[in-house]
């Protein structure tokens, strides 16, 4: 179970949820490595985002929602030991679509770490600088920091909320679908923005596009009607999948 | 008989009466007490007090005791409503202690006001003592317009955007601080146009204030919150009906300053709802 010598940052322990009758996840197990990228890949409905947003407890919002297995971040159970409060700091999440909340683009990247309490205008701009750097998107907006968010093309908006998740200083930076309404060019920063991430970042990728997953993942899994069909190297599930499903998905035969 | 054409512009035509049928009674209310009234109006009516027995001078603490109760009403039932309209949209799950709630709201709003007044009578004046006073109008009027308060908030925490939560949320933010920062600012527009029309309900409302605070005939300023005032709307009803040869502009006059106050603060909501709309971006 424990892969010897590599660090899991996460590990899921027979995963099961299921919202009311709906079994959206089935007995899921895995570990993600720390410092890597892992692309989750899967037709519609086949539980990738259900089981990306309980790595950070979002799930927890929605009504009716029962859950058993667990989850360790750094080997601690983040339903038992962590508040989901602490839990989204360490563990964020950029959004399908671009999310940027109605204010400026400075007041956008720092309203994580604002709400931690911290109100030193200096603190706050050094902050705002590094992860908008960290995200690509420095160069192009920072003679315009005060102009509103929703101002900004597509593809800058959704650097701005990577910029806005890595202000809070995470150690997980979870992407779920994060170039579905972006443009080829736009979808080549953030890959750009996300390989140059795992250095400091893990990062869990969910995407409808198996050749993104192909480009950046080191690992990648397939989810299929809620089970975890098969995960392994990149490398390895794109050549030589074990599983005929994970075959006939990849090279595009349903899904 | 009729070609389906000419039934076309029959109904048309029908529908259309209908709708400009309901202009003209707010035209005439408008133009008979404007007509009637506004050779009244002049600095010394809005400023000085009433004479001989209300049928001379100004109606000044009518409009300030309007002014105190309205201020009184929104400053008991803004907190309160605003409150119970966050815990209702953003905390209550769906229950029957929600449902019950939600219910009390509805029927809350259907009360009419004099059993409000009577209510008013009972409890503040009553119970707890405060005696006919301006606190206790205020307060009554305060429950009458909850109801509106806590609707138009509620809509308005609703018609904020669930993402917006869900991201403040995802960036680690509380709960109380999601409400606080990504909800209710964008809820403001449409909180302040409840307020404001609860507002004009409160000031054109009689039935309320006259078992609980609205003086006959004052001719003086308040000192406390518990003293007694005139009002507007109860004025109005003494100069009609309890006091003879009362010249009718005085009488207009006066229903014209009412009038005249609940329309603006309309107004006041009806641009601050359009301003906010055309601000919106999302």
């Amino acid at each position: 179970m424990v892969t010897a010598g590599m660090t899991s940052k996460i590990a899921v322990r027979n995963l099961s949820i299921s919202f009311r009758e709906t079994r959206a996840l089935k007995d899921v197990s895995l570990e993600i490595p720390s410092n890597q990228i892992l692309s989750i890949i899967g037709p519609a409905n086949s539980g990738k985002t259900t089981f990306l947003r309980s790595l950070n407890r979002l799930n927890d919002l929605e009504r009716d929602i029962q859950r058993t297995g667990n989850i360790l971040l750094d080997g601690k159970d983040i339903y038992k030991d962590f508040d989901p409060v602490t839990l989204r700091r360490k563990v964020g999440i950029i959004f399908a679509l671009p999310m940027p909340l109605p204010m400026s683009i400075f007041e956008n990247v720092i309203f994580g770490p604002k709400r931690l309490g911290n109100h030193d205008r200096s603190e706050l701009e050094r902050i705002a600088q590094k992860a908008l750097r960290d995200a690509y998107l420095w160069d192009e907006i920072k003679d315009r920091l005060d102009e509103m968010a929703m101002k900004l093309s597509g593809g800058q908006q959704q650097r701005l909320c990577i910029a806005r998740t890595l202000a809070l200083k995470p150690d997980v930076v979870l992407f779920d679908e994060p170039c579905s309404g972006l443009d080829p060019i736009s979808t080549a920063k953030v890959e750009e923005a996300m390989l140059k991430l795992k250095k400091e970042y893990t990062i869990v990728l969910v995407t409808n596009n198996t050749k993104q997953a192909a480009r950046v993942g080191d690992k990648t899994a397939f989810f299929l009607m809620g089970e975890l069909i098969e995960i392994d190297e990149t490398g390895k599930i794109f050549t030589t999948p074990k599983d005929k499903r994970t075959e006939d998905y990849i090279s595009g035969r349903f899904g | 008989m009729f070609t389906a054409r000419s039934r076309e512009n029959i109904a048309f035509f029908i529908l259309f009466l209908s709708a400009v049928i309901v202009i003209l009674p707010v035209g005439m209310v408008v133009a008979v007490i404007l007509k009637n009234g506004i050779a009244a109006i002049n600095w010394e009516f809005l400023t000085a007090m009433p004479r001989s027995g209300m049928r001379e001078g100004g109606i000044l603490p009518a409009i300030v005791g309007t002014f105190y109760l309205v201020l009184g009403a929104v400053l008991f039932a803004l907190p309160l409503g605003l409150a119970a309209a966050i815990y209702l949209s953003e905390y209550a799950k769906d229950n029957w202690l929600s449902r019950v709630i939600r219910l009390s709201i509805i029927n809350l709003a259907g009360v009419p006001s004099v059993v409000f007044g009577l209510f008013g009578l009972a409890l503040f004046v009553g119970f707890f003592h405060l005696g006919t006073s301006i606190l206790a109008g205020s307060l009554t009027l305060g429950v009458m317009i909850l109801p509106v308060i806590i609707t138009s908030s509620r809509e308005a925490l609703e018609s904020v955007p669930k993402y917006f939560r869900e991201v403040s949320l995802s960036l680690g933010a509380t709960k109380l601080q999601t409400i606080r920062h990504a909800v209710l600012p964008h809820a403001l527009p449409g909180i302040l146009t409840g307020t404001i029309l609860g507002i004009g309900r409160a000031a054109g409302e009689t039935a309320p204030i006259l078992f609980t605070v609205a003086a006959f005939y004052l001719p003086r300023l308040p000192n406390t919150p518990f003293d007694q005032v005139m009002a507007l709307p109860y004025h109005l009803y003494v100069l009609s009906t309890q006091v003879p040869n009362v010249d009718p502009k005085i009488r207009y006059g006066t229903a014209l300053v009412l009038l005249a106050i609940v329309m603006i603060m309309n107004v006041i909501a009806v641009t601050i709802r359009s301003h906010f709309r055309k601000k919106k971006k999302w």
